[in-house]
Order: structure tokens, then sequence, then C-alpha cells
């Protein structure tokens, strides 16, 4: 077998492992899913009817399509936490000395992580998705739109998921694992996920209108929801790509480097 | 497949290091220690805690690099070839390696997979080991509900997977009760009887003696003595004779007239340099007589490797060594 085959052969073996994990210690899997679910229910139908009438534009009195985009995005950063207590755990676990002593493709460890991430992340935001559909949310968007959509949620899950296993590698223990990435489950809330920058003060409207969730926002928002904006759109692929290439050098740095117990 | 004539012999040389050197900071763990393991022999690197055992394994085995030194490791060089080195071993280490999350059957179809042996060949070799390390009542259960002496034989077996030919095994009977020892050795014995190379750290001399071709002592970062159990046990000068008595009176006048001796006043015992030839103890027990000491008990120890261990690696006692005999500097300890 080729070098090739054999490190896809490894992650796919370190993917069932992962896999495995996630079906024999569910609590994390299902915790990372009621996050996003419960802030739908409180924003959609609890404070709903006040900020729909806030909100403006295009969605004025439909809150449930303005917010459910947003939402979405949240349980995809939700996910992020699992992945990097999942990596943490593992760095603290004696089977990761065993592996780095057997010929193996190295990175396959961590490739297994980030596949298996995306898959568990990608079913909750589904069930995210029906939520909200659920609730009331509907889209003008076509299949096209859709497919658009889907395909910028999969790249960003991607993106955050290595972000999450370089933050996993940093963490001393699996405690400080799971603080770090509430700043990105915490960061849809400044930006437009709730409410428009536009309604923010100075200096958090600022910051609201660059950090990157809000163009990925506007652009699943305009995607199903509203129209299309194409600036955002590329601004959205540009972080994706920046998060996702910094992500898994920082990743791979600190697993090569990572001094073993 | 059968090369032409005898030129390209393997090498028989499992494990060799030449100037082993390693420091974390300012501590010297391993101050330039030279190895040289014979195949299919156990070799066992003995010391105390934070002798530097566990760093060499780890440097060994690929995990961590080496400050300096040469090391050969299956003809393969530890540097330039890690990979080639990682083909040949399989490594136990202190800390369980197991996955509590996968039950034992599948942690050993996980090692399985990862040697790429195909999923009949992975299933069978997994089964065959559950059945070896008695371990098939527990198989479809999580790894971290085993106890402990379970856990070593699942940690060992999922070493075994792939059949390595050179096993490092770090300290594998610590925190194992007397029979899961026992196990552990009758395991590591047979693994020996089918020409694998075995490096064992140890810190119960016992163990060492019971299983090792070779020992090699490890303290302060360096090799105080290598040889066979016997020609370590050959390195203290003689054994002794133990006198009790019956009251410190008897002691004092015994002390009196037996001249070179170690008291040990609670235990009312006196101890006797001697090589515990019947000659010298008739002779011993004349000049008690003749001074009409009454002994109460009498015991012959003939010198054994805790004599060895204590008299290269202790603070006191050193005195027994031979000149040939590096003690270790006591402010030269580090703990990894």
């Amino acid at each position: 077998m080729s070098t090739f085959s054999h490190a896809a052969a490894d992650s796919a073996t370190m993917l069932r492992r992962n896999l495995r994990h996630a079906l024999r210690y569910p609590s994390l899997s299902v915790g990372m899913m009621m996050m996003p679910i419960l802030i739908m229910l409180l924003f959609a139908g609890v404070f709903g009817n006040a900020l729909g009438e806030g909100v403006g534009g295009p969605a004025e009195g439909d809150y449930i399509g303005y917010v459910a985009p947003g939402i979405i995005l949240m349980a995809i950063a939700s996910g992020c936490m699992t992945t990097s207590v999942s990596v943490s755990l593992d760095m603290t676990e004696g089977i990761v000395d065993r592996f780095r002593t057997m010929a193996i493709a190295r990175v396959s460890l961590l490739t297994g992580h980030v596949a298996g991430s995306m898959i568990q992340t990608l079913i909750s935001t589904a069930v995210v998705i029906g939520v909200a559909v659920a609730l009331g949310f509907r889209t003008h968007g076509g299949v096209l739109d859709w497919l658009a959509a889907i395909g910028l949620l999969v790249l960003l899950t991607f993106a955050l998921t290595w972000v999450a296993v370089a933050l996993g590698l940093l963490a001393k223990n699996p405690e400080g694992a799971s603080n770090s990435p509430l700043i990105i489950q915490f960061l849809p809330f400044l930006g437009s996920a709730i409410v428009p920058p536009e309604s923010m003060p100075g200096g958090v409207r600022w910051f609201a209108e660059y950090q990157p969730f809000t163009p990925i926002i506007e652009t699943v928002r305009g995607l199903l929801v509203t129209s299309p904006d194409g600036r955002d759109a590329a601004i959205s692929l540009a972080w994706c790509a920046g998060l996702a290439i910094g992500g898994y050098a920082y990743s791979k740095f600190l697993f090569n480097r990572k001094a073993p117990r | 497949m059968q090369g032409a004539g005898m030129s390209r012999q393997p090498a028989q040389t499992a494990i060799q290091a030449i100037g082993l050197r390693k420091a974390f900071g300012e501590k010297v763990v391993l101050g330039g220690i030279d190895l040289d393991v014979p195949r299919g022999t156990v070799f066992s690197l003995l010391g105390p805690n934070g002798a530097g055992k566990t760093t060499a394994v780890r440097i060994l085995s690929t995990l961590i690099p080496a400050d300096g030194g040469d090391v050969r490791i299956a003809g393969c060089d530890l540097v330039k070839d890690p990979d080639g080195v990682r083909r040949a071993i399989s490594v136990t280490g202190q800390y369980s390696a197991v996955d509590g999350l996968l039950t034992g059957r599948e942690n050993l179809i996980l090692m399985a997979d990862l040697h790429h042996l195909g999923k009949a060949e992975g299933r069978r070799a997994a089964d065959e080991l559950l059945a070896r390390f008695d371990l098939v009542d527990a198989a479809g259960t999580m790894a971290a509900t085993y106890s402990g002496g379970m856990r070593r034989r699942l940690d060992i077996a999922m070493t075994l997977i792939g059949a390595p030919r050179i096993i490092f095994l770090d300290e594998p009977t610590t925190g194992l009760d007397p029979r899961g020892r026992r196990t552990m050795w009758e395991i590591i014995r047979g693994l020996a009887r089918n020409g694998v190379t075995i490096f064992l750290t140890t810190q119960y001399l016992e163990e060492a003696d019971q299983l090792a071709d070779k020992i090699a002592v490890l303290d302060g970062g360096r090799l105080v003595a290598e040889g066979t159990s016997d020609e370590l046990k050959r390195l203290v000068s003689g054994g002794h004779v133990r006198l009790r008595f019956q009251d410190l009176a008897a002691l004092d006048r015994a002390a009196r007239t037996l001249g070179a001796a170690t008291r040990d006043d609670d235990a009312l015992a006196l101890q006797v340099p001697s090589d515990g030839g019947v000659r010298s103890l008739r002779s011993l027990l004349a000049r008690l007589e003749d001074a009409s000491i009454e002994v109460g008990e009498l015991s012959v120890h003939t010198p054994d490797l805790d004599d060895v261990f204590l008299a290269l690696t202790g603070t006191a006692g050193t005195t027994g060594t031979t000149g040939t005999i590096k003690t270790a500097e006591r402010d030269e300890v580090t703990s990894v």
C-alpha cells in the first residue's frame, strides 16, 4: 500500500474509534445539541414577538426567519467544544503514546477527530434546522440556494473543527479545553445572529460588523430568507479558508511539539 | 526467501546505544549510558524511582528525542529512521495505554487495524490473544470497567498484535497484586521463549533476578553496574551471619568478643561478616561458647540482589562495592 492509502486507512480506523466514543459517551454530543435548541426556543419562542419588531428590514415581523440562520451557526460553534474536549481527553490518555510508537500515519489521529467531529456537528446542525422548521422557519431559497448554504456551513464546520483541535491540543486538561471554545460559541451573539449590528452601541457594532460570523450569518440568511449578497459570500469563504488553514497548521505544529508526559 | 549464502546475516544486536544522554533543563536524567541487548534476550534496566528508566524507554521507543548518543534498534537508526524502529518495536508504558471507552476486543481490533492486518486476520489475532490472556469473559465489556490486572493484561495483549520482535515493558508489574505479578512473569517468560527481545524496566530486584538474562543498574543517570544476576551478586563482598540474643547484656558481651560486627540494639541482633561456610560458622560459635555467651537465634545470609542494589544505589553501605564500580553521586539523582 502507498503512504497515502495507509494514511487514509489509519484515518478511517481513528474515525471509527471516535464515532464509537461518541456512541458510548453521548452526553457530550447531546449537550452540544441542546444549547442551540434552547437558545432558539428562548429567542424565537419567548422573546420573538418583541425582537421581531426591532430587527427591521425584510425580516421584520418574521423573527424566526431572522434568528434561525444565526442559531444554526451557533450549533456549529457549539460542536467545537466537544471536539476540543475529546482531543484534550485523548492527549491525557496513555493510548496516544502507544499510537506514537507505532508506524502509523501521525496525522491520522487528528484527521480521525476532525472527521468524527464533523459528522457529529453536521448531524446536530441538521436537528437544529429541523427544530427551526418546526418553530415556523420558512425559506424562500431554492435547491441551489440550499446547496450553497449547506456547502458554506460544511466549510465553516471544517474550519472551526480544526481551530477546535488546536484549542484542544493547547489546553492543559479537558476542563481547560471546555472553556476556551466558549469564546467561539459566544461570538455569534456579538454578530448579527440575534439582532442587527446596526442596533448596537459604537465599539460593539464595529466588532460585530467585522468579526467572521457576521458575513457568514448574512450569507446564509441571504441565501435562505432574504436575498444573497456576493460580497458577504466572498468574505465568508475567505474567513473559512483562513481559519481552516490556520487551525490545521497550528494543530499540526502543536501535535508534533507537544511534550508527551 | 533464502538469500544466497550466509553473507548477509541479520544483526545480532537488537538494541544498541552508545553515549545516550538526556537532560530536562538543568536536570541530567541520562548522563551518557551504553546499552547492548542481543537479540532474543531479556534485558532488565533496574533502578530506584527517578533513576531515569522511563526516560530511557521513552527515548528508545521514539517518543522523545535524546540530547546525544547513537542508538540503533533492529538495525535502524533511531534518529534517521524512526518508522523503521517503530515497525520492529512495541511498547507497554508505565501508564495504561488502553482505550477505556472501547471493549477489550475492540481495543485489540483497533491495534490490528493500525497494523493493517486485514479484517479476518485481525479478528483472529484479537480472539487468540483474548483467550491467551484470560480475557474472553470480559471481551465485550468496556476496558474502563476492568480491574488493574485485567487492564495490564489487555495492555500487553495490545502490545503483541503485529508480532513485534522487540518489546519494551516499562515497570509492567507496578501496581499488580502478587498473583497478577506472577501471571505477568509467566507472560514475559513465554515471550522470551518465543525469541522476542525484551527490554524490561523494574524497581524490583526479584523481578530482574527472575526474568532477565542481563541486568543493568541505573542510578542518578548512570549505569553503576551491569551483568548477569550472579555476576552482580559477586560484586558485593560476602554475606553475613545474623545472631540474636536474649538480652542487651549478652549482645554487649558478644559485640566485645567478636569485634567487627554491626549492632542492632532494637532487635538485640548482631551482624557478623561471614562467607556462610561450615568452618567459619563453627569457629564463630566456638568463640561465643568460650566466652559463655548464649545465642538465641542464628541465621546465615548469602548476598542477594537487594544487597547489590543497596550497595550500588544507597547512600550508605557503598563500602561493599569493588573498585570497578562507579558509585553514583547522590546530588545527581533526578526525578523524571
